[in-house]
């Protein structure tokens, strides 16, 4: 086990944040356990994510990482443990509650509103951020246009970015894969996230397309203020664009460190080739 | 549109609803409207209140509820209680009669609102439990509620019970029918084409997404909901109220419930046009198919459903899919988009590139064999 973050100290708890300015992690997870029924999935697992850090999280097939990704999103409740986003507790909150609270992410089987238009796709993630009421849109005041407009001319930024403005009108699943794949993050990024949670953004891409993402993941996160953690199988875009990467396997951590230090990891390579 | 515009419209509206009204209840020279047409358009209206309201939650938030006749018959039954109670009273304030003029005018509105309100509260009730489930069971308790309140009015001597309320006031016409017809029209639209619309619409195509998105899935299915019954509400207030329609509990019966998902799957679930031609067509139908039934006697309903079966074989997305009917058929520019209006969802199965269905875990194949 080669630890990099200490263990948090038992003073934990309401001590923890603000202790030396600047020294909290974005995301600390702590100590954190999801059992389902006999099965434990993700065992006494802790994570420190700095601000502004692309980390990367790898482990063999069913290591947990996705339900890693679960428990962030408050689709799953951790059994045990805390997750703190900017001092924030977000363990037991509801999954919409902490994309509001600036924690949003993509899909390892892309997930988009297949019934509605490309450009749709983003101004609903708008959502969290409107202002108005039912009646402004029944009625029709001038804050329903006002942030209506708002929402659109955003969503086309973001759709820009992506170069996804062309299909703006095309139904969300007519798209080419590669391209579902970079709407639904622009569609993250609608929700103006702190923390942005990619899980296997480049499944499925050939390396042309791997090498444009990892472009593409750099850029936004300089151009967004974003910290990224991201899940990925592809050891070239994890090892070329994370500063830090953490492994796990059977839902336990079993290395943090720099690419260079994870690739000479003895515990790695075991966990990856061993049986 | 400038507010000046909107008021210049809404009044042309009023005015011209007045004036049908007038031309049905009066007549223009020689030419008296039949009572049995004057009936089916009264009906039309009703029931394209209540298919437009129905699709703002099976067809836009995507949750299947067949218990809308319940609604109908909380916000008619408030309705035309409030008017027998307190009708004459309300409409002597402004010194008219609930004969007519805006004394009866007055007591049409306080009726309805109470109606809305009513079944308001009815789908705040039923809809916080109940949008926890999905699919078939939100069907399930939907059906229950709507016959839990047909047999609680059943037992109310009040309203009449199983004879049914009789002592209803007629006060409602053509006027208000589609006045109503026409603002539920609006709301639904201006709901469907806003940030709101799209909230429910990707509730319906995945909850997980929305809920990532930060969308409060539980909420805005209660809304959609609530604003469904009370629409619902209004448009029972309507039918109780009406001449020659007598409020019974036969009436919103699950029969009525499937009837309005009929009209709104015939015109294509989602589309708010759909929903007003559904409605239409399928008001219409059974009286025009009443040639059948001299032939012999009950063909006329062999007729009806066979004609339903075959629309259903060749048009399965319904007449207008998911489109909506807008200046833009002419070529004008399309400025009100509706968000969930683009195209059938058959064009659109048919763009979704297929994935290798995985067959484990259905029926069938599992993962046992070894």
């Amino acid at each position: 086990m080669t630890e990099v973050t200490g263990r948090p100290d038992s003073s934990g708890g309401r001590g923890a944040e603000g202790n030396v300015p600047g020294a909290e992690p974005l995301l600390r997870v702590q100590d954190v356990t999801k059992r389902f029924g006999g099965l434990t999935a993700v065992k006494d697992l802790d994570m420190s994510v700095p601000k502004g850090a692309l980390y990367g999280l790898i482990g063999p097939n069913g290591a947990g990482k996705t339900t890693v990704f679960n428990l962030l999103t408050g689709v799953y409740r951790p059994t045990e443990g805390l997750i703190r986003v900017d001092g924030a507790r977000m363990d037991g909150r509801q999954p919409y509650d902490i994309a509001r609270a600036g924690v949003t992410r993509t899909f390892q089987n892309i997930r988009l509103f297949a019934d509605m238009t490309v450009l749709e796709n983003v101004m609903a993630a708008r959502h969290l951020r409107s202002r108005q009421w039912l009646v402004d849109a029944v009625i029709g005041t001038k804050r329903h246009h006002k942030e209506e407009q708002q929402a659109r001319d955003r969503a086309f930024e973001l759709l820009k970015i992506f170069r996804l403005d062309g299909m703006a009108d095309e139904h969300a699943t007519s798209l080419p894969y590669g391209s579902q794949r970079r709407l639904e993050i622009a569609r993250a990024l609608a929700t103006e996230p702190k923390l942005l949670l990619l899980d296997e953004p480049a499944a499925g891409m050939n390396p042309q397309e791997s090498a444009d993402l990892m472009d593409l993941i750099r850029w936004i996160r300089e151009e967004f203020r974003l910290t990224i953690v991201l899940v990925e199988h592809n050891m070239k875009v994890v090892m070329g664009i994370c500063e830090t990467v953490q492994v796990i396997d059977h839902g336990e951590a079993i290395a943090v460190g720099t690419p260079a230090e994870i690739q000479g990891n003895p515990d790695v390579i075991e966990a990856y080739l061993g049986g | 549109m400038s507010p000046a515009r909107k008021v210049l419209n809404s009044a042309a509206v009023l005015v011209l609803l007045a004036a049908a009204n007038y031309a049905i209840e009066h007549g223009v020279g020689d030419f008296q409207l039949n009572p049995y047409y004057a009936r089916i358009l009264n009906l039309i209206g009703i029931n394209i209140t209540l298919a437009v309201s129905l699709n703002l939650i099976n067809g836009l938030a995507g949750q299947f509820s067949i218990g809308h006749a319940g609604f109908m018959a909380v916000g008619g039954y408030t309705a035309a209680y409030i008017t027998v109670s307190a009708g004459a009273r309300i409409a002597g304030l402004l010194g008219g009669t609930l004969a007519g003029g805006p004394g009866a005018a007055a007591a049409m509105i306080v009726s309805l609102t109470g109606g809305a309100l009513a079944a308001a509260l009815a789908g705040v009730v039923v809809g916080i439990p109940s949008l926890r489930l999905k699919g078939d069971y939100l069907a399930i308790v939907t059906l229950g509620f709507g016959e839990i309140i047909r047999v609680v009015i059943l037992n109310i001597p009040a309203v009449g019970g199983a004879t049914g309320y009789t002592d209803a006031i007629p006060i409602t016409n053509v006027f208000w029918i589609f006045l109503v017809a026409i603002l539920t029209i609006v709301i639904v639209r201006n709901i469907a084409s806003s940030t709101f619309g799209r909230a429910l619409a990707t509730i319906r195509d995945d909850e997980i997404a929305a809920e990532a998105v930060g969308i409060n899935t539980t909420r805005y299915k209660v809304l959609a909901f609530v604003v469904s019954a009370a629409l619902a509400g209004v448009a029972g207030g309507l039918s109780g109220q009406l001449f020659a329609n007598p409020l019974s509990p036969q009436n919103f019966n699950f029969v009525k419930s499937i009837e309005i998902i009929v009209m709104i799957v015939i015109g294509g679930i989602g589309s708010i046009t759909g929903a007003v031609v559904g409605a239409t067509a399928l008001t219409i139908l059974p009286e025009a198919l009443r040639g059948f039934d001299q032939q012999f006697p009950g063909l006329r309903m062999v007729v009806y459903s066979l004609l339903l079966i075959g629309f259903m074989i060749f048009r399965p997305q319904g007449l207008f899919g998911r489109r909506e009917f807008g200046l833009h058929w002419f070529g004008w520019p399309n400025r009100t988009k509706i968000p969930v209006a683009l195209t059938d969802t058959a064009d659109a199965r048919a763009h979704t590139p297929q994935r290798p269905v995985d067959r484990r875990g259905t029926l069938g194949g599992s993962d046992t064999d070894d």
